[in-house]
């Protein structure tokens, strides 16, 4: 469709049009795949990394607000007295683990190799769910110490920042077991390679958010 | 100026199965799982770095050396595990122009309420 509407606006002939289908991407799954710009390159791609670059936006202002902010705990628990650095290490750890899981099934796909590609989405969206599992754990540990969402302007800085990150685990984890449905009913539209990449670029996005929300939040003293 | 675009399509689609590598995108290359685990493990072990000289103290190097550990991190995601080393310039350009302008824009809002100084 994208590659119709180019063609169109810049009026090229049916001759030119016909050489790029000539050209198009291959299609392993026959379903149609070749939405692709004038550029070459993967429309579905280039969204994608449009998104995160616009991402990195809304994660800038989080982040800059908590660091901001972490110092105004008016009467409430301040940062020293809540965060349980070796229990977040080792989230963190869960979480790095999944980028290496999530690059294991991509890598996967592309030898379409469908058995291991369900595999490490599987294995990815576990280590997902480890890691929002050990959040709610630490908010729960926060809130009973005191720290609720409008204690103090460090709290809400706090679990806006971290609360977004983990609602887009949460999104991830969703994508993730989707994926591996439609996989297993073989329902992917176009290549299969494609569209797990597509989600494990998001994947790895929020991975290198939390590399940043854990250096800066966690381990930096307020 | 059809022909001409046809052939810059027929490039972009090239470069996308590596014919041309020279072009500095697209390059596909694949890797053996073995290559991604040695970057985990480079990444476990910055981590672990991290969380160790956060117990230390190190004095004034404390945060410099942090935040240079933080950054290597998030670039060998990206470049490895986002394959964005072997990937496009446009998908370099999408990304580096939005983290970059990001940076910029918050560190002058931190500026403008004086938080590094």
């Amino acid at each position: 469709m994208s590659e119709l509407a180019v063609d169109t606006s810049s009026g090229h002939d049916s001759a030119a049009l016909d050489s790029r289908h000539d050209h198009a991407p291959h299609d392993d799954h026959g379903g149609g795949h070749g939405h692709y710009t004038s550029l070459g390159l993967s429309n579905n791609k280039l969204g994608m990394w449009l998104f995160l670059g616009s991402e990195c936006l809304l994660f800038g202002g989080l982040i800059s607000t908590y660091m901001l902010y972490r110092g105004r705990t008016a009467k409430g628990p301040g940062p020293n007295q809540v965060y349980d650095i070796p229990f977040t290490s080792a989230s963190s750890f869960v979480l790095l683990m999944s980028s290496l899981t999530m690059v294991l099934a991509v890598t996967a796909a592309k030898r379409r190799d469908d058995g291991n590609t369900r595999l490490w989405l599987s294995v990815t969206a576990l280590l997902g769910a480890m890691f929002v599992g050990g959040q709610v754990y630490e908010f729960t540990g926060f809130y009973n110490e005191g720290l609720g969402f409008t204690t103090s302007l460090f709290s809400s800085s706090l679990y806006t920042l971290t609360g977004f990150h983990g609602v887009h685990v949460t999104v991830g984890i969703m994508m993730l077991m989707a994926l591996r449905g439609i996989l297993t009913k073989n329902r992917i539209v176009g290549d299969k390679a494609e569209v797990v990449e597509l989600i494990g670029l998001y994947w790895h996005f929020v991975d290198i958010i939390w590399i940043i929300i854990f250096t800066l939040v966690y381990l930096i003293p307020a | 100026m059809s022909t001409d675009t046809v052939a810059h399509a027929d490039r972009g689609h090239a470069d996308d199965h590596g014919d041309h590598g020279d072009h500095g995108h697209g390059e596909h290359v694949d890797h053996p799982d073995s290559y991604y685990v040695k970057i985990a493990l480079v990444l476990a072990a910055i981590t672990a770095a991290e969380v160790a000289l956060s117990y230390m103290d190190v004095g004034a190097a404390f945060l410099p050396t942090l935040l240079i550990m933080m950054a290597i991190k998030f670039v060998m995601v990206v470049l490895f595990f986002m394959h964005l080393r072997f990937d496009s310039k446009w998908f370099n350009m999408a990304f580096w122009t939005g983290l970059i302008l990001a940076i910029l824009v918050y560190v002058a809002a931190l500026t403008t309420f004086r938080f590094f100084g």
